[in-house]
């Protein structure tokens, strides 16, 4: 058995180990090398816990039983999901984390012994604050990633949803979240204990059902930031430094990217938290619904502009996740590049439905990740270029956001599309985008509209280059 | 008089937030979903709590309630430990640089 001063020594080494796990995702050439440090972590972690306990009864098999079971299910997922559903995939795992949380939270409240914590009845108080504090948490990022994980799977529909009185009802849930634990706390009722694990459940759903899909990069980031508070909540009541590192690590992380999405949109956080962005929007969109006119043309025409470019700047969007052209475009840029035409890809900071889904998709495509640029890197880039191919991307690419103060994204950074002498923009028809505003871009003189799925107009351009 | 311990871990718990602020800046925007698979699985290191729970029971009774929350605490952890190094590292491994022969 482990002597309680060297597993807290070891759980400091594995902390250590997911700090560096972090530090390596600074350049994918040290990233797997980082993944590989949390790995090892993991390990260390777990192994230090089962000898802490030394207590090797008929116990230790149906734990192991379990974890194994869990672990098959992951290796499971983890081979078979397609890289068009990783944002779904992220958020499913982070409501298994909170979900650990709220059941390691339960255990501990049923069974304070095994943890010294007390007796059950009379647990200290300031793990029983702490407790609260990390199933509140959990519970929160478990019913909130359930929702966000129906949204994106589409089972629930994308649009936000809304009703009156809902900012007084979420207010009102959160005053008595506190209030109940400050009664669990002098009461040590177990009652109060359900009662506070119910309402935050009830919380999470509320507030992430007004929340609409083009938003869920935020909520993606925020959730995984609330897993990692619950994480370190849990780690004070089981005083260990690991779990405290790593929720710190992981509550800060999440934070700092919801910070990035919200910057991509121009929105500040509470805006976005508060929701009902594409709902409330729309009114100002339908006055100025003029017919205007569009030149639309065929692959045929599109090959003919590409054929004589020489340089050509394309701009990935969640339509292509939808469509599945990852491929096909690759495809089509491996032909370009035959001819000799410089190509690179522009990916705006909020572009898909999680932080970074675009590079994965284009690294999923054997897209050299050094061809691949962000906002900032290639915006002076699009005056110079011969042609922009816009595919599956919409708002990201509206003037209105430079030009016209009225319009609900002005102010929102956005690649520069139309300084390029040809923008090609694959789209399946002239319907606005999320924000439920027309992109300026449609009607632009050097504008040729390319109306047909992503995937084949694509493939169709490829077969005329 | 003696410090709380609490004091300690809160001091570890601020400066790792600390920490995680300045290296979750420098991680390049490019690996941000391998940033969030990543830090879904050492979130999961919540399976530490889980398996002391699970382990609590005596040779009579291993399955009380507050031992097969922990069973299923370490399942759901594994889930995610297994699901997100591995996911990861199938991510990254497709991270690539452009060949040198063009």
């Amino acid at each position: 058995m482990l002597s309680a001063n060297l597993s807290a020594i070891f759980y400091l080494i594995s902390g250590v180990l997911f700090i560096l796990a972090l530090r390596g995702l600074s350049s994918p050439e040290t990233s797997r090398q980082g993944n590989f440090f949390g790995i090892l972590g993991m390990i260390i972690a777990v192994t230090v816990t089962f000898l802490s306990i030394g207590n090797f009864s008929t116990g230790l098999v149906v734990v192991l039983i379990f974890l194994l079971l869990g672990g098959l299910i992951g290796a499971f997922i983890a081979y078979k999901i397609p890289m068009t559903a990783m944002p779904e995939l992220v958020a499913g795992f982070h409501s298994l984390v909170g979900l650990a949380a709220v059941f390691v939270a339960i255990a501990a409240f049923l069974n304070p012994e095994a943890f010294n914590l007390g007796s059950p009845g009379n647990i200290k108080l300031g793990s029983l604050i702490e407790m609260s504090i990390g199933a509140a948490v959990g519970a929160i990022t478990f019913s909130g990633s359930i929702i966000a994980f129906l949204k994106l799977q589409g089972i629930m529909s994308g649009s936000p949803i809304t009703f009156k009185g809902q900012h007084p009802l979420n207010a009102l849930i959160l005053i008595s979240i506190i209030i109940i634990t400050y009664l669990l706390c002098s009461t040590q009722s177990s009652n109060l204990f359900w009662i506070l694990l119910a309402i935050s459940f009830l919380i999470g759903f509320l507030l992430i059902i007004p929340i609409g899909g083009a938003d869920m990069p935020v909520v993606i980031s925020m959730l995984n930031s609330y897993s990692g508070w619950a994480a370190a909540g849990i780690g004070f009541t089981l005083e260990n430094t690991a779990l405290i590192i790593t929720g710190a690590l992981v509550g800060s992380s999440g934070a700092i990217l919801s910070y990035i999405m919200c910057k991509g949109m121009n929105r500040s956080f509470f805006n976005v938290i508060l929701g009902g962005f594409g709902a409330t929007e729309q009114s100002t969109s339908a006055q100025n619904k003029e017919q205007r006119p569009v030149k639309s043309g065929n692959a045929d025409d599109a090959a003919f502009l590409m054929k004589n470019a020489s340089s050509v700047i394309i701009v990935p969007g969640y339509g292509m996740a939808v469509a599945q052209a990852q491929h096909a475009l690759r495809e089509m840029v491996d032909t370009l590049k035959k001819n000799d035409i410089k190509v690179s890809y522009a990916i705006h900071p909020v572009a898909g439905r999680m932080p970074g889904h675009m590079n994965v998709l284009l690294a999923e495509a054997n897209v050299p990740y050094d061809e691949v640029f962000e906002l900032e890197e290639i915006n002076n880039d699009f005056a110079n270029a011969d042609v922009a191919f816009v595919i599956g991307a919409n708002d990201v690419t509206n003037p209105v956001a430079k030009t016209d103060p009225q319009s609900p994204i002005y102010g929102m950074p956005v690649l520069d599309v139309e300084k390029c002498k040809s923008v090609l923009f694959v789209k399946r028809s002239l319907s606005p985008g999320y924000a439920g505003i027309d992109n300026d871009l449609f009607y632009k003189e050097n504008t040729l509209m390319l109306f047909a799925d992503a995937k084949k107009m694509t493939e169709d351009i490829t077969k005329n280059l | 008089m003696e410090i709380d311990p609490f004091i300690f871990r809160l001091s570890i718990f601020i400066l790792s937030i600390f920490i995680g602020y300045y290296v979750v800046w420098s991680v390049t925007p490019s690996l941000h979903t391998p940033l969030m698979s990543v830090t879904n699985a050492i979130s999961s290191v919540i399976i530490v709590g889980a398996i002391i729970a699970g382990l609590a029971g005596n040779s009579e009774t291993i399955f009380n309630t507050s031992s097969i929350f922990g069973f299923l605490a370490i399942s759901l952890a594994a889930i995610n430990i297994f699901g997100g190094f591995l996911v990861t590292q199938r991510m990254l491994a497709m991270y690539k640089k452009k060949k040198k022969d063009k």
